[in-house]
């Protein structure tokens, strides 16, 4: 079993509000990030999978075909965008880092045809990063 | 879900590698440079990774300003900006890398209530840094 890991980077706006609580209770509970005008950071998407080496090529997954894949299902829908009002995934979820890299790995998990994912890892800046390994 | 938080802080500090249990010559093969009786520095990078489910209602593994606050108040008050050498946990010990990173997970262990511990990393300089992750693990230094 090999483990290949591709990066990739998106910037993006978000805030941090829970409608279920009181405006004194997001501001005790979010501090700063509870700016309803949002606030935003370059992100920073590690995608990594797992699988054996394929004998013709060599390859444990295409890098070209990874590229495109979290392009296509993650970066278009959230590089340049309000995370709360333009990305259907934080309707009714923070888009907190935790959250955003869950919400990555949903929408990769089943993308993939020979590798599977290993771990979708979400650095909101070089002093904080999340881990997500599609654990319940 | 479950999800893994890092965390990276960053402090400065002084030692000096040196064993009253070694003979001087045996201090200054087996420490060389570090056993400089003066001493010397490091800006450590300290990573803390926690972990837990996600909180529906915050989205969150653990606040961070509980993080935050923890590691402010009980780790970097503590040995930012200090010699090493100087502290009780380093009067028997010394003061390693290994040794710190040991002591550092430990306080956070022992203290911080509001997420699992999962790991401590420390980096001493750009190519050398050690984790752990409690005794069931052993140190992995890379």
């Amino acid at each position: 079993m090999v483990y290949l890991t591709r990066k990739a980077e998106f910037s993006a706006s978000h805030y941090y509000h829970n409608p279920d609580f009181t405006p004194e209770e997001n501001r005790r509970v979010f501090g700063k990030c509870n700016n309803p005008n949002g606030h935003g950071h370059n992100y920073t998407l590690e995608v990594t999978v797992k699988g054996e080496v394929d004998p013709r090529s060599g390859f444990v997954v295409d890098l070209k075909q990874l590229k495109e894949i979290m392009h296509r299902e993650v970066l278009d829908a959230m590089d340049h965008r309000f995370l709360n009002k333009e990305v259907p995934d934080f309707l009714h979820r923070i888009p907190t880092t935790e959250n955003i890299a869950i919400a990555a790995w949903q929408r990769l998990a089943t993308k993939l045809d020979k590798a599977q994912l290993h771990r979708v890892r979400v650095y909101e800046t070089p002093d904080l990063f999340v881990d997500f390994y599609g654990e319940a | 879900m479950k999800a893994h938080l890092t965390r990276r802080y960053l402090f400065s500090a002084s030692h000096r590698l040196h064993s009253e249990e070694m003979s001087a010559e045996e201090n200054q093969s087996t420490y060389g440079k570090c056993n400089n009786p003066f001493g010397h520095g490091h800006n450590y990078i300290l990573g803390v990774t926690v972990s837990g489910p996600v909180d529906e209602r915050t989205g969150m593994v653990c606040n961070l300003v509980d993080l935050d606050g923890f590691i402010g108040r009980e780790v970097l008050a503590r040995y930012d900006h200090e010699n090493l050498n100087t502290l009780k946990e380093f009067a028997q010990t010394v003061p390693t890398t290994e040794n710190l990173c040991t002591t550092i997970y430990e306080i956070v262990k022992r203290g911080f209530r509001h997420a699992h511990l999962e790991r401590v990393r420390l980096e001493e300089t750009m190519m050398n840094s050690f984790e752990y992750a409690g005794e069931t693990e052993t140190i992995q230094i890379t």
